[in-house]
C-alpha cells in the first residue's frame, strides 16, 4: 500500500518560483508520468517528493503521514537517476546491496535478496562486474535493481530512459511496464518523451512552469486537453492550431468560418463564450483528411515519406499545417491540395487558450492501461465513428 | 603499438626516425651525460683538499659510504620526512578538500589563500619559519605557548625533523588541496544523492563515495609529491644544516655535506649513484601503483 498526496506545494530559489502551488494525489499500484518541457519543474517536483529537495510550502504525505520533514533515506522511497548515479567502484551486487550494507543487514540476507532482485532483471551473470563494463542496458537495470533491492513503497523515476539508444529505449520501456505489473507497486515517472509517458501512464500530469496543467489517463489527455498547451504537447506531430472566425453558437455546438471562407459546427459547449470572441481550432496531423472537396487547402512545402506513412508540410496563408497522411498519396513538393476533417476531431481554443467542453466523451477517454489487458471490458465497441465530414 | 611507427621505418614516405633524431638525441644527452659523469666520479679518487690523489678508485668510495653510519642515518630521515609530509599533506588535503568543496561565503577568496603557501619558494618559507614563527624567543608558537602559560619551545634544537616535516608540509598541503579539490569537482552530484537515498550519512559519504573517487587523484598526488620530497634540500639548508648532529641530514643534503663541505667528489658521487638506485625502486612501486589505480 503506497499512496501520496501534495497538497499546495511551493519551490522556491531565491526570488524565483520554481513550482507553483501543486496538488495531486497518487493512488496505490499507479504508474504516474510527470511530463512536461525542460524547465517546466518536474524533476524538482520529484526531488522534492524524494527529499532531495525541500518543500518551500504545502505537504507531502506519503500513506497519510506527512513527510516534510523525513529524510530522503527514511521515507520508503527509491530513486533511479537520469545519470543511473551508479558507484563505479563497487560489483554490481555491492551497488545493490550498498542500502542494505549501510544498514547492517547480514551478508548472507542481502546477498539473497540482491539475488532475487536480479533474477528479475536478469543481471545474475553480471552480479560481479563494475559498472564500467556493463553496457547502458545494463546499467538502467543495476539502477532499477538498487530501488528493487531496498523495496520501496514508492518507486521514483527520473528520466531513466533519456540515455539511451531509441531501441534500446523501446526494450526499457516494455520491461519497466512489466516490471510495473511484477511488483505491484506504485511509481512515479519523471520524462519529457511523451511517447514513454502515453505508453506507460496510468496518469499523466502535464507540467508547465511549475503549474499542474492537466492530470488525466492518456487518451483524455489526447482527446481531450484541457487548454492549447496540453493541446500542442501531447501527440506528435503537434497538433496544427489556426484562427477561426466565430459565426454562431447553437446547442449541437460552436460554428465557425475557416481559413478560406467555408463554415463548419464544431461540437463543442459555446454557451460561456462571448460574443465575437477570437477562436482558435485545433485538429492534429493524424486528423486531417485530404480530400478534392475539403474546406481547407496549401502548397505542399515538405513532404517526408515514412514508408507506411507520408507527412505532408503545407503552406495556409502564414501558416505551416501538418498532415499525416497515408504512405501512397502521390502528391510532389509544390502541389496544391485541398483537406479537411471531421468536426467532432476538433477542439476549440477561446481567447485564454482553454478548451471548450466536448459536447461527447470520447469512449476511449476513460479508458486506462490495465484496462487494455482485458479487451472487452471497456466499451470500446463501435468506438470512432467518423462522422461526417465538412 | 604500431610496429613500423615503432622502430621508425618509413610511414608516408618519410623517414622517421632522422625526423625524431634530434628530439631523442637532446634527450639523451640530457640524462646520459650527467649519468655517466656520475657514475664516473663516484669510481675515481678525487677529493678537491687533496688534488694528489687520484685516479681509479674502484669500489672504495662505495665501501666508504656503505660502511658510514651517517648514509643509513640520512636514508632513514629520508623516508621518515617523505612518509610523514605524504601522510600529512593527503590526509589533510583531502579532508580541506571536502571542507572547501562545500558552499559558504567567501569560498573562492578562502580557497586562493589556502592554496597560496604553495607559491612561497622554499628558502622564503623555511626562513620565515625559522625566525617568525618557530623562533623560541621572537616566534608565534613561543608566543602562544607562553600565553598559555607552558614553556617556549626551541623548535629546531628538541624537535628538528618534526620541525622540517611541519614546515615542508606546510608547502605541500596546497598542492595535494588542488589537486583533490579539482578532482571533487569532477564528483558526480547524482551518485552522492543516490547514497542519500540509500541511507548514507555524510561519513558513509565520504568513505563510500568520495574517497574512492578521490582514490586516483591521491596517487597523483602520493606520485608527484615523492619526487619531490625525496630531494628535499633548501628547507633542511636555511634552518638546521643537517643538525643538531644527523637529526635532519637526508640523503640530498649529505651529498651536500661530502661534496661542497667535505670536497669530496668521488664519495659525494658515489651517494648520488646509490640516491638515484633509492629513487628507483620507489619508482617502480610507485608507478606501478599508480599505474593500477588509473587503469580502473
Amino acid at each position: 500500500m503506497a499512496t501520496l498526496q501534495l497538497s499546495n506545494i511551493t519551490k522556491r530559489f531565491g526570488d524565483t518560483e520554481v513550482i507553483k502551488g501543486i496538488d495531486l494525489e497518487v493512488n496505490d499500484r499507479e504508474f504516474v508520468v510527470f511530463v512536461g518541457p525542460s524547465g517546466c519543474g518536474k524533476s524538482t517536483l520529484m526531488r522534492m517528493i524524494a527529499g532531495l529537495e525541500s518543500a518551500s510550502e504545502g505537504d507531502i504525505v506519503i500513506d497519510g503521514q506527512r513527510m516534510n520533514d523525513v529524510g530522503p533515506a527514511d521515507r520508503g522511497l527509491a530513486m533511479v537517476f537520469q545519470s543511473y548515479a551508479l558507484y563505479p567502484h563497487m560489483t554490481v551486487e555491492g551497488n545493490m546491496g550498498f542500502s542494505m550494507r549501510l544498514a547492517g543487514v547480514p551478508k548472507e540476507e542481502r546477498r539473497a535478496k540482491v539475488l532475487e532482485a536480479a533474477k528479475i532483471l536478469q543481471l545474475e551473470p553480471l552480479l560481479d562486474r563494475k559498472p564500467k563494463a556493463l553496457s547502458g542496458g545494463q546499467r538502467q537495470r543495476v539502477a532499477i535493481g538498487r530501488a528493487i533491492v531496498r523495496n520501496p513503497s514508492i518507486f521514483l523515476f527520473d528520466e531513466p530512459l533519456s540515455n539511451l539508444d531509441a531501441a534500446l529505449r523501446v526494450q526499457m520501456r516494455i520491461e519497466l511496464a512489466r516490471l510495473h505489473e511484477e511488483l505491484d507497486a506504485t511509481m512515479i515517472y519523471v520524462t519529457h518523451d511523451q511517447i514513454e509517458a502515453m505508453t506507460m501512464a496510468d496518469k499523466i500530469v502535464v507540467l508547465h512552469d511549475g503549474v499542474v496543467e492537466q492530470v488525466g489517463s492518456p487518451m483524455a489527455l489526447y482527446h481531450h486537453p484541457r487548454n492549447r498547451f496540453v493541446a500542442g504537447f501531447i501527440g506528435s506531430p503537434k497538433m496544427n492550431f489556426f484562427a477561426v472566425e466565430q459565426l454562431a453558437v447553437s446547442s449541437d455546438g460552436v460554428v465557425v468560418r475557416l481559413p478560406g471562407g467555408r463554415s463548419c459546427t464544431v461540437p463543442v459547449d459555446g454557451q460561456q463564450l462571448a460574443d465575437a470572441e477570437e477562436l482558435e481550432l485545433g485538429i492534429r496531423p493524424e486528423h486531417l483528411l485530404l480530400d478534392e472537396n475539403g474546406p481547407l487547402s496549401g502548397q505542399i512545402k515538405v513532404l517526408e515519406r515514412l514508408g507506411g506513412q507520408t507527412s505532408l508540410y503545407v503552406q495556409m496563408d502564414e501558416l505551416l499545417i501538418t498532415i499525416m497522411a497515408d504512405g501512397d498519396v502521390a502528391y510532389r513538393v509544390n502541389d496544391t491540395v485541398r483537406f479537411g476533417f471531421s468536426p467532432e476531431r476538433a477542439h476549440l481554443f477561446d481567447a485564454q487558450g482553454i478548451a471548450l467542453e466536448s459536447l461527447t466523451q470520447h469512449p476511449l477517454a476513460g479508458l486506462t492501461r490495465h484496462d487494455n489487458r482485458a479487451p472487452g471490458q471497456a466499451a470500446v465497441h463501435g468506438a470512432v465513428s467518423p462522422g461526417e465530414q465538412v | 603499438m604500431n610496429k613500423t611507427r615503432a622502430s621508425g621505418r618509413t610511414v608516408g614516405g618519410l623517414r622517421t626516425l632522422t625526423l625524431q633524431a634530434p628530439a631523442v638525441t637532446l634527450l639523451m644527452l640530457w640524462m646520459i651525460v650527467p649519468l655517466g659523469m656520475t657514475i664516473w666520479f663516484s669510481f675515481q679518487r678525487y677529493n678537491l683538499l687533496m688534488p694528489d690523489m687520484t685516479g681509479f678508485a674502484g669500489l672504495e668510495n662505495y665501501e666508504y659510504l656503505l660502511t658510514d653510519p651517517a648514509l643509513w642515518s640520512a636514508m632513514g630521515t629520508t623516508l621518515l620526512l617523505v612518509g610523514w609530509v605524504l601522510a600529512i599533506t593527503v590526509v589533510g588535503g583531502t579532508l580541506l578538500a571536502v571542507l572547501f568543496q562545500q558552499e559558504f561565503a567567501g569560498r573562492g577568496i578562502a580557497r586562493v589563500l589556502a592554496i597560496s603557501p604553495f607559491f612561497v619558494m622554499p628558502t622564503v618559507s623555511a626562513l620565515v619559519w625559522k625566525n617568525m614563527m618557530m623562533h623560541p624567543s621572537n616566534g608565534v608558537l613561543a608566543w602562544l605557548a607562553e600565553s598559555l602559560g607552558l614553556p617556549a619551545l626551541d623548535w629546531f634544537s628538541s624537535l628538528p625533523l618534526t620541525s622540517i616535516i611541519i614546515i615542508v608540509s606546510w608547502q605541500w598541503l596546497p598542492f595535494a588541496l588542488l589537486i583533490l579539490l579539482t578532482a571533487m569537482q569532477s564528483l558526480d552530484e547524482d551518485q552522492v544523492e543516490a547514497a542519500r537515498m540509500d541511507g548514507a550519512g555524510p561519513i558513509a559519504i565520504f568513505f563510500f563515495i568520495t574517497l574512492p573517487h578521490l582514490k586516483r587523484a591521491i596517487s597523483v598526488v602520493i606520485m608527484i609529491e615523492m619526487i619531490f620530497l625525496l630531494t628535499i634540500f633548501a628547507e633542511i639548508f636555511v634552518t638546521t644544516s643537517g643538525g643538531p648532529g644527523l637529526a635532519t641530514t637526508n640523503l640530498a643534503y649529505l651529498i651536500y655535506i661530502r661534496a661542497l663541505l667535505d670536497f669530496d667528489v668521488g664519495i659525494a658521487s658515489a651517494g648520488g649513484v646509490i640516491a638515484i638506485i633509492l629513487a628507483n625502486i620507489v619508482a617502480i612501486f610507485l608507478v606501478r601503483m599508480v599505474a593500477k589505480n588509473l587503469e580502473d
